[in-house]
């Protein structure tokens, strides 16, 4: 049995796969890979959690060992940057593409070149 | 129109990918203490990098070149932002001018919004923040403005000239730890100097200096990216 956390991220990545696979509407499709990359970055955060303890900022009452796994906090700080980066990217190219066909439609899309 | 069967064969797929995650994750006991590296990062942070947050610390002190390849990758996407959505002649064509609820809120709030971003990137070894929260703060600034003002435009020029000159302040930190301590990103500032006590404001050694200009980085990268989408070209 796993846990709920665990679970949770596991279905928020399932639901992202899932709009990325039956969806037609290019938006549609990056919400769903957002939802799928906040997921992913949850199981990480949710991974290097430890019962009981306390961020990973060293102050009065939080020792080293008090404190959880700073390094997938780290991971998911640099994660979330490049997924910043990447939907930019992604969404002007939906820019370009509603310029070209005038729909987001991806069938159509297809339909119209190769 | 989806056709049943194509969902039903999308459900299948994700079902088995989940369980396929979830049994590779029961081994994996949730809240136990699985730290190898970590701990030592934990054990070691304010000796040897002076700053008191462990995750800023790792992410700039200990994988510091790591993220200079982070910035690198954000510096790809907004050029890469501008050169697909370039055109010859573009302007801003959002019609309507905003309420005067917007534009009052808007100038009051603005030099405060730069100054909040500006107190999470100047903490970040301190306080949960650092650069890229900053940075995004910041650019969450010009974003008001642009839905307030239809004319408004960020200085282009100014952007761009700060930006350069923050991705290669970034460099020459790390070439100055290079010629001081041996190799690229030496924290030099801390190693050598010992500058601040563990806690305070001057603390944290090159931390805060490489975080204010990823901030600035950060900041206007994000700024041009919105600058780019929110404008069209005139065809």
């Amino acid at each position: 049995m796993i846990s709920a956390y665990y679970f949770g991220s596991i279905a928020l990545i399932m639901i992202g796969l899932y709009t990325v696979l039956v969806k037609k509407n290019l938006l549609k499709i990056l919400v769903g890979l957002s939802i799928m990359e906040t997921g992913v970055n949850l199981l990480l955060i949710s991974i290097g959690y430890i019962s009981g303890r306390s961020a990973p900022i060293l102050s009065e009452g939080v020792g080293p060992n008090q404190a959880v796994d700073p390094i997938p906090q780290a991971l998911v700080l640099t994660a979330i940057v490049i997924g910043v980066a990447t939907t930019a990217m992604a969404l002007s190219v939906a820019i370009l593409l509603y310029k070209k066909y005038g729909t987001l439609n991806i069938e159509e899309i297809r339909r119209l070149r190769g | 129109m989806v056709s049943v069967l194509k969902r039903a064969i999308a459900i299948a797929f994700i079902l088995i990918i989940g369980y396929w995650i979830a049994s590779a994750l029961s081994h994996v006991p949730f809240g136990a203490d699985k730290m190898l590296v970590g701990n030592y990062y934990l054990q070691h942070v304010e000796n040897q990098t002076g700053a008191i947050n462990a995750v800023t610390a790792i992410v700039v002190n200990y994988r510091g070149f790591d993220t200079l390849g982070e910035v690198t990758v954000l510096f790809i996407a907004s050029t890469g932002v501008a050169a697909l959505l370039w055109e010859r002649k573009r302007k801003r064509t959002a019609r309507t001018e905003g309420t005067i609820v917007l534009t009052t809120g808007t100038r009051l709030l603005f030099p405060f919004i730069l100054l909040f971003g500006s107190y999470i990137f100047i903490h970040g070894h301190l306080t949960p923040g650092g650069g890229f929260p900053g940075g995004a703060t910041i650019a969450t600034g010009f974003l008001l403005m642009y839905l307030a003002f239809t004319t408004y435009r960020i200085p282009h020029r100014g952007f761009e000239v700060s930006e350069g000159l923050a991705g290669m302040g970034y460099v020459i930190v790390g070439l100055i730890g290079l010629a001081v301590g041996g190799y690229f990103l030496f924290d030099w500032i801390w190693q050598t100097w010992k500058i601040g006590t563990v806690g305070n404001l001057v603390s944290g050694g090159f931390i805060p200096v490489i975080y204010t200009l990823i901030a600035i980085k950060v900041g206007t990268e994000l700024s041009g990216i919105v600058d780019n989408m929110l404008r069209e070209g005139s065809s």
